[in-house]
């Protein structure tokens, strides 16, 4: 593996010489087994659970009064909710992509970085799966999107790319649950093996399933991960896709576009591999994980960010040019809208967020600078929930007839709906950290030199 | 002051009297107004945060007001309101009149729960009657529709007669007699007028005085006439706010007594109107007007041709191929102009340029149709203008063809000025002690300076009496007020614009055991609880001494009008002289004052539908704005919602501001009947009044005004926020217009851009093959944006009222709209009105995208929507390219108000909260009469089935039907060249089309 | 005579264990184990190692075979479920599209493909593997805890034909291994 590291002219290593399989296991281990709760630890759950309380009751009050309190209206029948979907379920996105299609790459730089990116990735779709259920007129009816006979034996209508959504997040989360769980069972007995309190032992005992690490196992176990890695790609691929669909479906003026689906999907890993890096850095900061998650992790996920965001830069740019070649004289007015329109500086800093401060990831002193990675994937995650309210917002606001053309404001509700879910992301982030191994133990031994075995 | 308490007193009595140090809602509003635009609202809530508005609402609200403490939920509030105050006695069940009532003969004798049985009535509105037919379910009236017997309505309505029955429900009517503001029985009354009668049968009723709206009635006319005989002293006042003054001065001027003008537009080839808005409701005839002009629209045969001098941008105007803005006051010259360019003898002023060209083709079109034109002068213009009118009518031969004079409508033509003023300075000079108010509001809506409130406060009248629907600003300063029966409870006679008797008939026992003016001034007259049956009964039964009266009787109520009572025409001799200018003080900017298109004089402002109703240009709801023209928005640096002083010659008056586009320059014109106090829970504390500047001096307009810029806004609701076909990326052909020689060059102009029906990849569904496809047709060149279709889909379809906060939001739920949009120079454009109701495209996009299929289609090419499978989700309304769906964000529809639930139509179930809603082409009537077709083994008679929309429009533009049946009117109308699709280019295939709208301008009148 | 003897009285041991340091040295034990003639064994190790498998002569794994079935199971569920409503349970003229408007119902047919495919991956896994097994007697030697750490074992199972608790031991000892240990059964 090192030659093959040099030969690509890579400098940094995957994780850091003198390591053996005992200070990788009790490094990783000890955060969660032996380590002390840190105040810090306490502090920051306690804010983001705040913000999780603050989102239940901004919903609660949404149930018993209506959809009404948000800023949507006709013609603009769709808000923050929508906007917040897509933004949540892109950054989604990462996790299964560095666990699957890196794995297929053989990547084996991902290791250390896979297990936290699809915990991130579970915790996005969760908050994203909150969305289409509250921004429905009747929540409680919500289940009748499920494939079965409702309301006078009458199926979904299978039609809709709502329902196409309901298969494709259901499924992606599903998918992404196990492939993540699966990946957690050796080290989860690792953990049932190396715990000192009996009540960890127990339960880590039972969530391990009485793994053993029999070579027979490990061999089926590792086909079953391959394949799954294998099923995920695809996946990962199409629900972004679907999600697009939402959109490219309809006959609304800036969504009805074929480019929807690749550019959704690159701006989806965009945002997603963003918030990879938000939550690496400080978190390799604070458990000094400097050994694990190297420059080199930090490097790769910048120039896949650079690579993504060009694919999104091209999305814009094919759209526009549309716009105008299509002729139509809603499409050009749609350009034209959203570059003088009443949203027009939010189209502009969507620009300067996505395409133009992301550049600096050119540089190598960037893309080495912790700090400095920190704040573009801030810049480009705001980008990103940007260009969703660009296409759902100014799309619906100035369509066909000029007569029901409207404007969108969002009330306090809609920001507590979305900071809130931001809070539960945290709040979970911050549980996982601190009972589970956030990096894969068992794939951090076979980086190990000594993992190699001669025929 | 006094007033302030008064108004707290009685609002608040009956909760808990003797607070002291009340918050006023006065007060409450100075706060809001502090605010400006988009904190409007949220300073509301604020504001309910304080304990003292809190305290103020438990005062006026006994039950659940604290609710209200809540942004979003002001109509709930207001439902809350509703339960509150509705009475205990009032239940869900009614009873028919006692008397014999009798049904329209088209349904059955008998009721049958289930079917609707429908009896013609009349409501009068400032004397003039619309004749009606109104369908009862079980005895309970549910939907005004126009009485196709009658000339006058034709089966049209106009939005008032639509909305009426709302007012009849309308949980905030008086519902008791009260003496100063306390519940009191009518024998109370009885008992406490008894004394001043006979006190006064001394004085042959010196003291006493009578004020009227203006009265059309036979049979109250007569009963007010022997009241006055019993009392020959007493003196008889008329004063309605929206009155004919000039009319009547005007005919005094040019035939030396007041006659009612009648006009003939079938035959008219060429129309001009001097400031006449003769195309929309509150206009005498205007439904039948409307008709009249709508039949010579047709491009094919006889297109008449309008012209209008106007001085605010009115339904009418746009309509216009010629329209020349003009301020109030210089339309005189104009008609003075033109009646020496038609051989009038009067001192022929000239004009200069564009007015000059337009006078000059005008009089040129007018003189090529002698006998084939009518010139109509608006109520509001100078009695000189109205004499011009008669003259030049005269000169041009259209006496007697076009224009015919009658007697006049209203059975007491007085000066309505005059009368108050001298009814004032009666009370004044302290010779009024019993002073009987039949309905009416004088003391909101009489001019300021005669100062009728004052005297009523003031002035030592030994006995104040009020009649009126609501318990008022005028009730208030009575002593008694009696709780008025409405027209659909009471029994009455009324006359139509064409002079033409309709019988006034009861469908329900009043409510509130209400009282008719008839029935309280019969009683005023001796005849001790007389009832309005035997009064009309008997009244005709004198009339009608040939003949069996049973039979009689029987037909004219059944007709709804007493055959042949409509007025001979009336040969009057022109007095023949120079018709002398009115002389105008100098003033640089005008002000008009006109009627609400709404609301009216204010009478309507406790109406929902009504305050919801867009305005026909503005589209405003729920607020008055002062209009004014672009230029002088530019000169004075004013943008639509500035708030702004209006100085009338010392009168003070603020209101937001609206830029309106054509509206001539250096004049303002402001519409009456809002800022009421004392209205109700949809009428109080809404808009501006205007009444507090205008004078006798001004009535209509005035010069002088002064206008100061505030400084903040005020947010206006107006449904329709952008009102142009413009873009900046081009022009969008969503009506499509042309003149009359492009028409003839390229009769399938309106049809470029929509693709090939044959262009698909796979089959279509087979409509053919259903018995019925139905379909829809709206011909642009008959709609004059008139409103009614709106108000008649509301009331059939149960549709709720939002609120303004919602309106503003962009939440109303309005199924049918019409859309306006200017073309051309903001100076003068020109409108087209587009009814938009739901296209039920054969492809529609809305079914594609819903995950439930709570919208599919039906094998009659129908897009149903089923309420209780929708989820909500919205997304239809988002892919639906017309916009038509309506969203119920909140709990938009009242459960509580058992008022609403009798009015509601109860084939139509009622929407809540977080379903999507629209358009169904009326579903309930199509069932009714399929299911009555398929019993009868026929189909649909074609023209038998009619959408609410369609029953009330008064131009008949919107043709509904079978499109399946070659021979159904839709499909000819649909075959035309006309014909078009709107959004034809996106394939979607709508059922509801247009018919291209044509105009027949004169060249030579070209500005 | 002892061939009965051994039938009637189950070996009271489960197998032996042999502790190693590497991979390398498990690797090698295993495969020389195999080439002795035992055939009843297993390894454990921390991680997955290359070959291991083979040494302990491992060949058939059913998982592929499992995922495959499951994915046509449910691809087929989802077009037909999707078919069978649109045409046969509620047939609905939706927006003037045919019933059958195959090209909307690809979607959820993918979607259904994945979750089968997925699910029967993992589940077939742990099906295969016994899992989950709380008990196992491996567990019973307490040095076993470190085979989830940084130590590689090699079994030999009583079961094993070939097995004879002294020869056996014999055999492994001969591998110099960490410890070596008994596991009772």
């Amino acid at each position: 593996m090192a030659e093959r590291d040099d030969a690509l002219g890579r400098s940094a290593p995957v994780i850091e010489p003198g390591h053996t399989f005992a200070t990788v296991t009790d490094k990783i281990s000890s955060i969660v087994l032996t380590r002390p709760t840190s105040r810090g630890w306490f502090l920051g759950f306690g804010v983001a659970f705040a913000l999780t309380m603050m989102m239940l009751f901004a919903i609660s009050y949404l149930v018993v009064k209506g959809t009404g309190i948000w800023g949507i209206n006709i013609p603009i029948g769709w808000g923050f909710a929508i906007v917040n979907f897509v933004w949540w379920i892109g950054i989604g996105h990462a996790g299964t992509l560095i666990s699957a299609i890196l794995l297929l790459l053989r990547q084996s730089w991902r290791n250390s970085i896979n297990r936290f990116a699809e915990a991130m990735t579970l915790f996005a779709v969760a908050a994203a799966g909150i969305f289409p259920l509250i921004h429905t007129g009747r929540p409680w009816l919500a289940y009748w999107m499920f494939p079965y006979p409702n309301t006078m034996g009458y199926w979904p209508q299978f039609r809709s790319p709502l329902i196409w959504d309901v298969f494709a997040v259901s499924t992606y989360f599903t998918i992404s649950l196990v492939f993540w769980f699966i990946g957690l069972v050796p080290d989860l007995a690792t953990l049932r093996d190396r715990s000192e309190n009996r009540f960890a032992k127990i339960i880590y005992g039972m969530l391990a399933l009485g793994w053993r690490g029999s070579a027979r196992h490990w061999h089926r176990y590792e086909t079953a991960y391959l394949l799954l890695g294998g099923l995920a790609t695809p996946l990962v691929l199409s629900v972004h896709t679907v999600v697009s669909f939402d959109f490219a479906i309809a006959i609304v003026p800036g969504w009805h576009t074929t480019i929807f689906p690749p550019y959704f999907v690159a701006g989806a890993i965009y945002s997603g591999f963003a918030m990879v890096m938000m939550l690496a850095i400080p978190i390799r900061k604070v458990y000094n994980l400097e050994d694990f998650i190297t420059d080199r992790h930090l490097q790769n996920s910048a120039k896949v960010m650079l690579a993504t965001g060009w694919i999104v830069a091209y999305g814009y740019g094919m759209e526009a040019f549309m716009g105008w070649y299509s002729g139509s004289s809603s499409d050009q007015f749609l350009l034209w809208n959203r570059l003088h329109g009443p949203y027009a500086p939010w189209y502009f800093a969507l620009l300067i967020c996505n395409i133009g401060i992301p550049q600096l990831l050119a540089f190598r002193k960037m893309r080495t600078s912790p700090l400095g990675l920190f704040l573009i994937s801030l810049v480009v995650l705001v980008g990103m929930w940007l260009e969703r309210f660009i296409i759902v917002v100014v799309s619906l606001h100035r369509d066909f007839l000029t007569s029901s053309w409207g404007m969108y404001y969002p009330t306090k509700w809609d920001w507590m709906t979305y900071i809130g879910t931001i809070g539960m992301f945290l709040a979970a982030i911050f549980l996982f950290v601190r009972i589970l191994p956030m990096i894969s133990i068992f794939e951090m031994r076979t980086l190990l030199p000594e993992a190699e075995v001669k025929e | 002051m006094m007033k302030d308490e008064q108004q707290i007193k009685s609002q608040g009595q009956d909760v808990c009297p003797g607070k002291k140090s009340q918050l006023k809602l006065e007060d409450v509003r100075a706060e809001i107004e502090k605010t400006s635009g988009p904190q409007y609202w949220r300073s509301l809530e604020e504001l309910a945060g304080t304990p003292e508005f809190q305290e103020m609402l438990h005062r006026e609200f006994p039950k659940g007001a604290s609710e209200w403490l809540d942004s979003v939920s002001r109509r709930g509030f207001l439902r809350l309101m509703g339960a509150s105050m509705a009475l205990a006695g009032m239940t869900g069940c009614t009873k028919l009149p006692l008397e014999p009532i009798v049904p329209y003969v088209r349904q059955p004798e008998e009721v049958v729960p289930g079917r609707p049985m429908f009896y013609a009535t009349a409501m009068t509105l400032s004397g003039y009657a619309s004749p009606l037919l109104v369908e009862s379910h079980l005895g309970r009236p549910t939907k005004v529709e126009g009485n196709p017997e009658h000339p006058a309505s034709l089966g049209g309505t106009d939005v008032f007669a639509q909305a009426s029955l709302l007012d009849l429900y309308d949980p905030d009517r008086s519902q008791t007699v009260t003496h100063l503001g306390d519940i009191r029985s009518w024998d109370r009354f009885v008992d406490g007028i008894r004394g001043p009668l006979t006190a006064q049968k001394a004085l042959s009723g010196a003291g006493i005085r009578i004020l009227t709206p203006t009265i059309s009635s036979p049979t109250l006319a007569a009963q007010i006439k022997s009241l006055l005989s019993a009392y020959p002293q007493a003196k008889w006042h008329v004063y309605e706010p929206i009155n004919r003054d000039n009319v009547i001065a005007g005919s005094q001027m040019a035939f030396g007594q007041p006659v009612e003008t009648q006009y003939r537009l079938e035959g008219a080839n060429v129309i001009l109107s001097l400031d006449a808005d003769f195309l929309y409701g509150g206009f005498p005839g205007a439904t039948r007007y409307i008709r009249d002009y709508a039949n010579r629209r047709n491009p094919d045969a006889n297109i008449n041709r309008l012209y209008v001098v106007e001085s605010t941008p009115s339904a009418t105007g746009v309509k216009a191929e010629h329209r020349l803005p003009l301020r109030a006051s210089e339309i005189e010259g104009f008609a003075h102009a033109l009646a020496g360019m038609v051989g009038v003898n009067a001192g022929g002023a000239t004009l200069e340029g564009e007015q000059q060209k337009f006078l000059a083709g005008v009089a040129k079109d007018l003189q090529g149709n002698r006998g084939a034109s009518v010139v109509m002068a608006g109520d509001h213009q100078s009695a000189a203008v109205h004499a011009l009118a008669h003259a030049i009518n005269a000169a041009l031969g259209n006496v007697g063809k076009t224009v015919v004079y009658t007697d006049t409508v209203d059975a007491n033509p007085v000066n309505q000025t005059e009368s108050l003023r001298e009814l004032v300075s009666d009370m004044h000079g302290g010779k009024v002690d019993l002073l009987l108010i039949l309905s009416g509001n004088p003391a909101y809506d009489a001019p300021v300076d005669i100062g009728f409130a004052d005297a009523l406060e003031k002035t030592n009248v030994g006995m104040r009496v009020h009649v009126g629907l609501h318990n008022t600003e005028t009730a208030a300063l009575c002593h008694w007020h009696i709780n008025e029966a409405h027209y659909l409870e009471a029994w009455g006679d009324t006359r139509a614009y064409d002079g033409s008797v309709c019988i006034v008939q009861p469908l329900i026992q009043p409510l509130y055991a209400g009282r008719s003016a008839l029935e309280v001034v019969a009683f005023l007259g001796g005849q001790a609880n007389a009832n309005g049956y035997e009064l009309v009964r008997g009244y005709w039964q004198k009339q009608h001494t040939a003949g069996d009266f049973d039979s009689f009787w029987r037909k004219s109520v059944h007709d709804g009008f007493v055959a042949g009572t409509a007025f001979a025409p009336k040969n009057v001799a022109m007095k023949g002289g120079n018709v002398p200018a009115t002389n105008v003080e100098p003033g640089d900017i005008e002000i008009n004052f006109r009627r609400d298109p709404s609301i009216y004089d204010g009478r309507f402002a406790n109406n929902g539908w009504l305050q919801e109703l867009p305005k026909p240009l503005t589209k405003l709801t729920w607020d008055n704005a002062a209009l004014i023209g672009p230029a002088m928005a530019d000169r004075l640096k004013l943008k639509t919602e500035d708030m702004v002083e209006l100085d009338v010659r010392g009168r003070k008056v603020q209101s937001p501001i609206w830029i309106q586009a054509g509206h001539p320059d250096k004049s303002i014109t402001v519409f009456l009947g809002y800022g009421r106090t004392r209205s109700g829970r949809a009428g109080s504390e809404v808009g501006f009044d205007m009444y507090r500047a205008r004078t006798t001096t001004g009535l209509w307009f005035t010069n002088g005004v002064q206008i100061r810029k505030l400084g903040d806004t005020y947010k206006l609701a107006s449904t329709q926020g952008y009102q142009t076909m413009e873009t900046p990326t081009g022009e969008r052909p969503l009506v499509q217009a042309a003149t009359l020689e492009k028409y003839r060059d390229e009769p399938k102009f309106a049809k470029e851009g929509e693709p090939p029906t044959a262009l698909t990849l796979y089959q279509p569904y087979d409509y053919k093959k259903e018995a019925y496809a139905w379909g829809m047709a709206i011909d642009m060149n008959r709609c004059t944006g008139c409103n009614n279709c709106i108000v008649a889909c509301q009331a059939e379809n149960n549709i709720a009222v939002v609120g303004k906060e919602q309106v503003v939001k962009g939440r109303h739920m309005h199924w049918l709209r019409v859309d306006v949009y200017y073309e051309g120079d903001r100076a003068n454009p020109s409108a087209h009105f587009q009814p938009v109701p739901c296209m039920q495209c054969e492809n529609a996009p809305c079914e594609v995208v819903c995950p439930v299929g709570a919208t599919v289609h039906s094998t009659e090419g129908l897009n149903d929507m089923v309420y209780n499978r929708c989820i909500g989700t919205r997304y239809c309304s988002n892919n639906c390219p017309y916009k038509v769906r309506r969203f119920n964000f909140l709990l938009f529809q009242d459960w509580e108000t058992p008022q609403y639930k009798m009015m509601r139509n109860p084939d139509v179930s009622i929407r809540s909260r977080g379903v999507m809603e629209k358009c169904t082409y009326c579903i309930q009537r199509i069932n009714e009469h399929r299911i009555d077709a398929e019993r009868a083994d026929t189909l649909v008679k074609d023209g038998t089935l009619q959408t609410a929309c369609q029953q009330s429009c008064p131009a008949e533009a919107i043709i509904f039907g079978n499109i399946n049946d070659p021979n159904s009117k839709v499909s000819k109308l649909k075959s035309l060249d006309r014909n078009y699709s709107l959004l034809g280019e996106l394939n979607t295939r709508p059922r509801t089309t247009y018919l291209a709208e044509i105009r027949n301008p004169n060249p030579e009148a070209e500005g | 005579m002892t061939v009965i003897h051994s039938h009637l009285h189950p070996h009271p041991t489960y197998g032996l264990m042999a502790e190693f340091d590497s991979a390398q040295d498990l690797i090698e034990a295993a495969n020389r184990t195999r080439e002795a003639g035992y055939r009843k064994i297993d390894a454990y190790s921390p991680f997955p190692i290359e070959g291991m498998a083979e040494a302990i002569g491992f060949h058939k794994n059913g998982v592929p075979l499992v995922v495959l079935i499951g994915g046509i199971v449910g691809g087929l569920a989802g077009y037909l479920l999707q078919y069978w409503v649109a045409t046969m349970a509620y047939p609905v003229n939706i927006g003037g599209k045919p019933f059958h408007s195959w090209p909307a119902f690809i979607v959820v047919t993918f979607e259904m493909t994945i979750l089968f495919a997925g699910l029967s991956a993992v589940f077939g896994m742990l099906a295969l593997n016994g899992l989950p097994m709380p008990y196992h007697p491996v567990f019973n030697v307490p040095r076993f805890a470190l085979a989830s750490k940084d130590r590689f074992f090699l079994i030999v199972f009583a079961s094993d034909p070939k097995y004879d608790a002294a020869v056996t031991r014999q055999f492994l000892e001969g591998f110099h291994p960490r410890s070596l240990s008994e596991v009772p059964s």
